[in-house]
């Protein structure tokens, strides 16, 4: 593993990891823009200029961009969240470069009206779908609830009326600010050339604008509550919950993600046990999200709606406990081997390795071997996840649920 | 390509290992297939083999269902197993050093389980509450469907179960299943990663070189479900599923079949998603899959969209479907072999993908195919091939079934 890293005059950085023993490399640019980075006027902006990038530029078509990503047969796509904008794809060694060009290029978008206004429809559909997908809708409305007044609460889609106003301008002005050298990481992970890499970043990078640090982030201070939406013809009931967790900037991380394994893995987990294993829910997890500036837990459980309230009081009751009492080693130990075989076989593949190294740069600056993070995850101690109980309890301090209950008392 | 160096074994009790060593990884991955899928619930009791596959797994040899659990975990094995229609499998990934104690514990499981009485109901109530998710994500509840209309039954019915066959089912019939169906004969284990062929050949001897065969039981066929059928479902969007009649994977035919459906279906640059998404922006998702039972095969259709768009939705769709036996372009077909040709490179770089894909082939064909050999079916593809084969598999005759508001119109020959 040979790790290096660059920076463009106008501010871009270029990290990369080259494996000797894969087939593949993977190349992702991470756009430090999402949802949190909207008002209300733009709101899904992020996510429907993430479908435009597809749709040409002055150099490539619309159709050029889908054939020449197939003719190359990359394994390529794109996602949106309330901090990153990814666009990514895996090829062959050999096709790195015309993949490098076009990947570069797609982010100087046309943003042509036509194109506007036909993907526009695209959304509005994507919205529809995910509203028939509870699980969706329970995510959406505890993001509002739990971040209510701050950043992270906006709607990575946006919704049917904010994307049917929407502009193509005012598209294009967002572009213009955010898409700039200093707010955009460069990935590379896998088999490749270093200076060709970096050859390709000044060529078809170095012309982009400067600029960045444009983000400012404060702690939320989450009020808590319970969003109830009734879905009469649901047969589950859906319900999730959140609680203020470690920053992404935070030492206290690590024993996040140990304890949320410990206490909410999707199998031999205390919720699995209380909750699954007998038959009281379909499923139930914890998982811990490292937002920039404000972490959280994010839990989630659905089962017939019968079981919904008495299954709130058995999570709570394993929060208490834990809370009071803590884990025990051997469940540290289950945890830490799970989750160092998880970063093994992840990091076997380019694009499992790409997707950890730019994360951890965009959020921290920092490069982790394989090997460091199997470490530091060695070295984490059952005092660490007291202190973390002690800074972050785990609680269910804002709750959504949708499903046939008109009432769910927290 | 790297050469691969499969190894196939019969074990003396007639069970199948495929070993694949992979000198660049770190892990080793298994896959194991036996042969009690839903294809063997009992006719009324949909539902016995996933009943079953969840049973299984709580408790086995001298380990309670916590302690397998947990010894599992321990070692660090990313696992899932599930109830198709053939087999049920159960397939992990862990470090390569971890998995002869995996693969005991694995034995256990499919030859000494538990099956405690008091873990039966636990183990019901988790694939109900599997069928009601399934209710409420019309994308999913759409396919089950469409499979229960264009594959007779066994095949068609949903190996996750149905509410009528899981409610009738007892310890009794469930154990039974498992009596009659688990055997080494077409059981098959795929194993790939960072192993020692000669040691994984023997601890798979000694752990199941003894197991009884039994007599493979029959399959009790029956009727489909109707070609042409709508469910009421009060949703934003309008789901739809579209099959028509293709061929397995053991067909000579296979090949072309699935590059004809890659030619529709696969990449951005596909005829669905360039004429349904792109060109009209009708819907966010839109896919055509092969799908390959061990004798016969489907093409498997999805749209879904918003009500007022989804009779034109419908009208492109099958259009495109009919319409790509006028003709393919040879940079079509190119495309094509240039996503197959990196899929198959960079399967290489996974554990899990080898061992599952040396294990179904064995099943489907009764050998492994090299990637190699893949890559040069592929390769020898021509566009007067895949017309060929169009022109004897032509896309008509459509089973087609819509999930929402409101029912459509089967509208054929408009484009």
């Amino acid at each position: 593993m040979e790790f290096h890293e660059a920076r463009l005059a106008n501010g871009l950085q270029v990290i990369a990891e080259h494996s000797p023993s894969v087939y593949s490399a993977a190349v992702g640019f991470f756009v430090r823009t999402g949802a949190r980075d909207e008002t209300d006027e733009i709101s899904g902006v992020s996510h429907f200029l993430e479908h435009m990038v597809f749709k040409g530029t002055a150099r490539h078509s619309a159709d050029d961009v889908n054939r020449v990503f197939d003719e190359v047969g990359a394994k390529y796509n794109a996602s949106t969240s309330e901090e990153i904008t990814l666009f990514y794809g895996a090829v062959l060694p050999e096709y790195l470069p015309r993949t490098f060009d076009l990947l570069a290029d797609i982010l100087r978008p046309s943003l042509r009206q036509e194109d506007f206004d036909m993907e526009k429809k695209v959304i509005l559909e994507e919205i529809g779908m995910y509203d028939d997908q509870p699980t969706y809708t329970a995510y959406e409305h505890l993001m509002q609830a739990h971040f209510s007044g701050h950043p992270l609460g906006r709607s990575v889609l946006g919704t049917n009326e904010s994307i049917t106003a929407l502009t193509c301008e005012q598209m294009r002005a967002y572009h213009k600010t955010r898409y700039v050298g200093g707010n955009i990481i460069l990935a590379v992970a896998g088999k490749f050339d270093w200076p060709q890499v970096l050859s390709l970043a000044e060529q078809y990078c170095s012309d982009w604008p400067a600029g960045g640090g444009l983000r400012k982030t404060t702690e939320a201070r989450p009020q808590g509550g319970l969003k109830l939406v009734q879905k009469p013809n649901s047969m589950l009931q859906h319900v999730m919950h959140m609680a203020p967790a470690p920053t992404a900037a935070s030492p206290l991380r690590y024993a996040a993600d140990i304890l949320t394994v410990i206490v909410g893995d999707d199998s031999g987990s205390r919720l699995f046990w209380e909750l699954v294993d007998p038959g009281f829910a379909e499923t139930a997890d914890v998982g811990f999200n490292e937002f920039d500036g404000s972490g959280a837990y994010i839990g989630y459980f659905s089962c017939p709606p019968e079981e919904a309230q008495k299954n709130l009081a058995r999570i709570q009751a394993i929060y208490d406990d834990v809370n009071k009492n803590g884990v025990t080693e051997v469940e540290l130990n289950q945890a830490k081997s799970k989750i160092a075989s998880r970063i093994v076989l992840r990091s076997e593949r380019p694009m499992g390795r790409l997707a950890a190294l730019g994360h951890n740069w965009v959020n921290r600056s920092e490069y982790h071997r394989v090997a460091d993070d199997l470490e530091i995850l060695r070295q984490i101690k059952l005092a660490d996840i007291r202190r973390l109980l002690e800074q972050y309890p785990l609680r269910q301090l804002t709750t959504s649920t949708v499903g046939p209950l008109d009432e769910l008392r927290i | 390509m790297a050469d691969q160096q499969i190894q196939t074994h019969a074990i003396s009790s007639g069970l199948t290992l495929i070993v694949e060593p992979m000198a660049d990884v770190q892990s080793a991955a298994f896959c194991l297939l036996i042969p009690a899928g839903s294809n063997y619930d009992p006719p009324g009791k949909a539902g016995s083999a996933a009943v079953l596959c969840d049973w299984l797994m709580r408790g086995a040899g001298s380990r309670d269902n916590r302690e397998l659990s947990n010894e599992l975990d321990n070692l660090g094995v990313q696992r899932n197993e599930g109830a198709g229609n053939s087999h049920i499998s159960f397939a992990g990934a862990t470090l390569a050093e971890s998995l002869p104690q995996t693969l005991r514990i694995y034995a256990d499981i499919v030859r000494s389980p538990h099956l405690p009485a008091d873990e039966f109901e636990p183990a019901v109530a988790g694939i109900i509450q599997n069928l009601q998710a399934i209710e409420d994500e019309p994308r999913q509840k759409v396919m089950v469907e469409l499979r229960r209309r264009c594959f007779e039954a066994p095949w068609g019915i949903p190996s996750e179960g149905t509410f009528e066959g899981v409610a009738a089912l007892t310890p009794d019939i469930v154990r039974q299943h498992f009596e009659t169906c688990a055997s080494p004969h077409d059981a098959i284990l795929g194993i790939a990663g960072n192993i020692n062929v000669p040691q994984a050949l023997e601890l798979v001897e000694e752990l199941f070189g003894d197991w009884k065969a039994k007599p493979a039981p029959a399959i009790v066929t029956g009727p489909r479900g109707p070609q042409r059928d709508h469910i009421h479902h009060d949703s934003t969007q309008t789901q739809i599923g579209i099959a028509y009649n293709s061929v397995p994977y053991c067909d000579p035919d296979y090949y072309a079949a699935w590059a004809v459906v890659s030619i529709l279906s696969g990449g951005m640059s596909s005829r669905l998603f360039t004429e349904v998404r792109e060109k009209r922006g009708l819907c966010y998702s839109v896919y055509a899959s092969l799908n390959s039972l061990r004798d016969r095969g489907q093409v498997l259709c999805y749209a879904g969209t918003t009500v007022e768009r989804a009779q034109e939705t419908l009208d492109v769709t099958l259009g495109e479907l009919i319409r790509i036996g006028q003709g393919i372009s040879t940079d079509e077909l190119d495309r094509c072999k240039a996503r197959a040709k990196s899929s198959l490179i960079m399967q290489q770089e996974s554990s899990s993908a080898r061992a599952s894909s040396n294990a179904r082939d064995w099943y489907h064909l009764g050998r492994v195919t090299s990637l190699e050999e893949v890559r040069n079916k592929i390769e020898a593809l021509t566009v007067e091939s895949l017309l060929e084969y169009i022109s004897r598999y032509p896309a008509k005759d459509f089973t087609v079934l819509t999930l929402g508001p409101k029912p459509l119109e089967v509208n054929l020959g408009v484009s």
